[in-house]
Parts: structure tokens; sequence; C-alpha cells
């Protein structure tokens, strides 16, 4: 049993969003998001990304507007989410009904030495997405409110978004592949059929 | 020549023919299956953003920055819709880095660039990346076309579309002030 107060633990965290994942299409943003949702079980559904800083959530929605059937979950960490926070505001004109972003927010630039992000002196994602529109927001700091989210992906009326609090810890990387159109491939290939394939 | 961002008319006392280049290139992007437009509006793009506002097929998507929209339209791919990007020549640096995900996944992204700092521009500061903006496309692999007459503007739209949705790679169009007419600020500032 954890103390209520102690901070999630980032795999933890992403085990459970993850969990009987079904047909969820995730997008995971570069750095230790990626290794996070690689660590949960590389799949098809998997766009992870190893670059473009700032790609996650907007990557999101266009691919929740072009597959209006389809869950669309984004994971990633708060360094990402701040480099495109303008895209809080798009995505919150957008409405997209199956998406739901979830913000690993440990404070920290994880990958570059653990320097301190904005939230760290207090800058409130949740309340940054709630002001742009986006009504389902909130900050998440136990794992049964993680598990709110986990549904919420899967069953719940989006836009979502969540600030997830996690323990600025360093784990080992899990890596999926690294080629772009490798993942692109294999990812149109899941979702679209082997017409994919073909130019 | 007409500029259609700015109310005020060209030279002479007749009023300019509205120019028709943004309906053949509206329909040039509906014949290559666009679905998702994504945009931070320019004056050179007005007439071609209301087309796709009275389209209920489309999805018209307002940025609020351009490196948004490559993202986007990242997205769009991979969820089987094709998109394109409309842009004025400064967003383009917005986009560099954002720039390295179609190029590296080799996923199409159609682009369609108003140009500013070119052509009888008045604005000194639009001058720098006006005049970077086929240098930065190119440098970020993405493969660039222009047209600086009107009667050319939708043809060059078409080819480009079909090279990025046939080969999977980014392609942008360039427009130049000399088919949207140059701003005259002096002018409105008569007014």
């Amino acid at each position: 049993m954890t103390h209520p107060n102690a901070l999630l633990h980032r795999r933890d965290v992403v085990n459970e969003l993850l969990r009987a994942r079904g047909d969820l299409l995730v997008i995971a943003g570069l750095g230790a998001p990626n290794w996070d949702v690689s660590a949960a079980g590389d799949h098809p559904n998997n766009f992870p990304l190893w670059g473009a800083m700032g790609a996650a959530s907007m990557i999101g929605l266009g691919l929740a507007m072009a597959q209006p059937k389809r869950r669309v979950l984004v994971i990633t960490g708060d360094g990402e989410m701040l480099m495109s926070i303008g895209a809080l505001a798009t995505i919150a004109v957008e409405k997209p009904a199956n998406l739901t972003i979830a913000v690993l927010d440990n404070e920290r630039f994880g990958e570059t030495g653990m320097q301190k992000t904005h939230t760290a002196a207090g800058v409130d994602l949740a309340a940054m997405a709630a002001a742009a529109g986006i009504r389902t927001s909130r900050v998440v700091r136990t794992q049964a409110e993680v598990t709110g989210i986990r549904d919420l992906a899967h069953q719940g009326s989006g836009p979502v978004f969540a600030q997830i609090k996690i323990h600025p810890e360093a784990l080992v990387f899990v890596m999926p592949p690294a080629d772009g159109v490798i993942l692109t491939t294999r990812f149109r290939r899941s979702v679209l059929g082997e017409s994919a394939l073909y130019n | 020549m007409a500029d259609i961002g700015a109310k005020t008319g060209g030279q002479g006392s007749s009023p300019p023919a509205l120019p028709t280049w943004p309906d053949e290139v509206y329909r040039a992007l509906k014949d290559a299956g666009v679905r998702q437009v994504a945009m931070v509006p320019d004056a050179g793009h007005s007439r071609l953003i209301r087309s796709f506002e009275a389209d209920p097929e489309t999805r018209l998507v307002t940025l609020t920055t351009e490196e948004e929209g490559v993202a986007m339209l990242a997205g769009a791919w991979l969820g089987g819709e094709r998109g394109v990007l409309l842009l004025q020549s400064s967003g383009v640096g917005n986009c560099i880095n954002m720039l390295s995900l179609p190029a590296i996944c080799h996923m199409p992204l159609l682009m369609i660039v108003t140009m500013r700092g070119d052509w009888g521009e008045f604005n000194p500061w639009q001058i720098p990346m006006g005049q970077g903006t086929r240098a930065v496309l190119e440098a970020m692999g993405v493969i660039v076309t222009r047209a600086d007459e009107p009667d050319l503007v939708a043809s060059t739209v078409q080819g480009a579309a079909n090279l990025a949705f046939n080969t999977w790679r980014p392609a942008a169009v360039l427009i130049g002030q000399r088919v949207l007419g140059a701003k005259n600020f002096k002018e409105l500032a008569r007014k």
C-alpha cells in the first residue's frame, strides 16, 4: 500500500492506461513516454515518437478526426506538452470526442539531465486545458484516478486531458523500432489493412 | 493585380476582376482527396479558405502555429486521410523541426505557401523569412515548386499533390506575390 501522497510511478500509470487496450490507438511523445509505452508492450497500434517534439497531441487530433470510430490516446511528457501548449486551444475548438491526452508530469526534462520544467514552478497544465475549453481536464495523483482516465480514454466523451503527477525517476530505456517508415507502415497496415502498403 | 486580402482596389478606376485561381486550387485539392485542411490564415488564402468553410466534407482546422498542422496531417495520414496545410511564408519558419516527421516517416505532406518578402514587398520585416522560405523547406527535405502566374497555380498544386500523395513525400507550392498582389501599407495608411 503506497502512501496516499506518494508520487505515482510512470510505468504503473502507463500499464494501467493501456490495460486491456483493445483496439486503442496510441501516440507516445518523445523520450520517457515512448519508453514507458514500449515497456507496456510494443504494438503496431502504437506510434512512438523519437523526435518532432511538440507533435504528439496534434498527431492525436489528426488521427482522431481521420478515425472517428476508434479511440485515440496520446501519452506524452510535460516538457513535450509545454512545447505545443497552443495545441490545447486548437484541440479544444475541434472537440474530438475520441481523443484523450495523458501528460506524464514529472516536472522535469528527463532526457537532458532532469532540469525542472515550468510545471515544477506550479504551471497548471490541467487548468490551462480547462481554460482552453477542454471540459474534462484533471490533475491525477492516485492510481484510482489513473483508472478513471483509462476508462475515459476507452469510453468517455472527449476530448479528455489528464495531468498525471509522477515520480521523477530515471528508468531503463525500452525502445521500439526507431525507423519512421517502419513505425508508420506497421501502424497504417494495422489500422487500414494491406492496402496501406501500396502507393 | 488584385490584392484579395485588402478591401482596396488595384490601380486605376475600374475594380479588379476577382481572381479565379483559388477556385481552381479548391477543385484540385478536392480531386486529390483532401479531407483535412489545417491553416493559419493568410490574406492570399482567404478565398480558398471560404471555399473549405462552405464544404461539409472537409474538416477545416485553425491552428495557433503552423507546425501544429504538420503534426496534425501526420496523424491524418496515419488514420488514412489526406490533408493540406495552408500557410504564409513566415509560417514556414515555425515548421522547421516538425518537418522531421514527414521526412523521416516518408509521409505525404502538402503545403501551400503564400509568399511575403517577395515581389513588391513593402514591409522590411517580411524579407528575411520570405527570402529564406525555399531554402528552409529544401533543407528539411520538402520538394518545392513555385507559381508566379495565376494561370499556373492550380496545375502546380495538382502536380505537388500528386507528388506528395503518390510518392509519400512532403511537397510545397510557393505562390508568389506577383500572383497575390503586394500590400501597400502607405496606401492603406491614407485610407
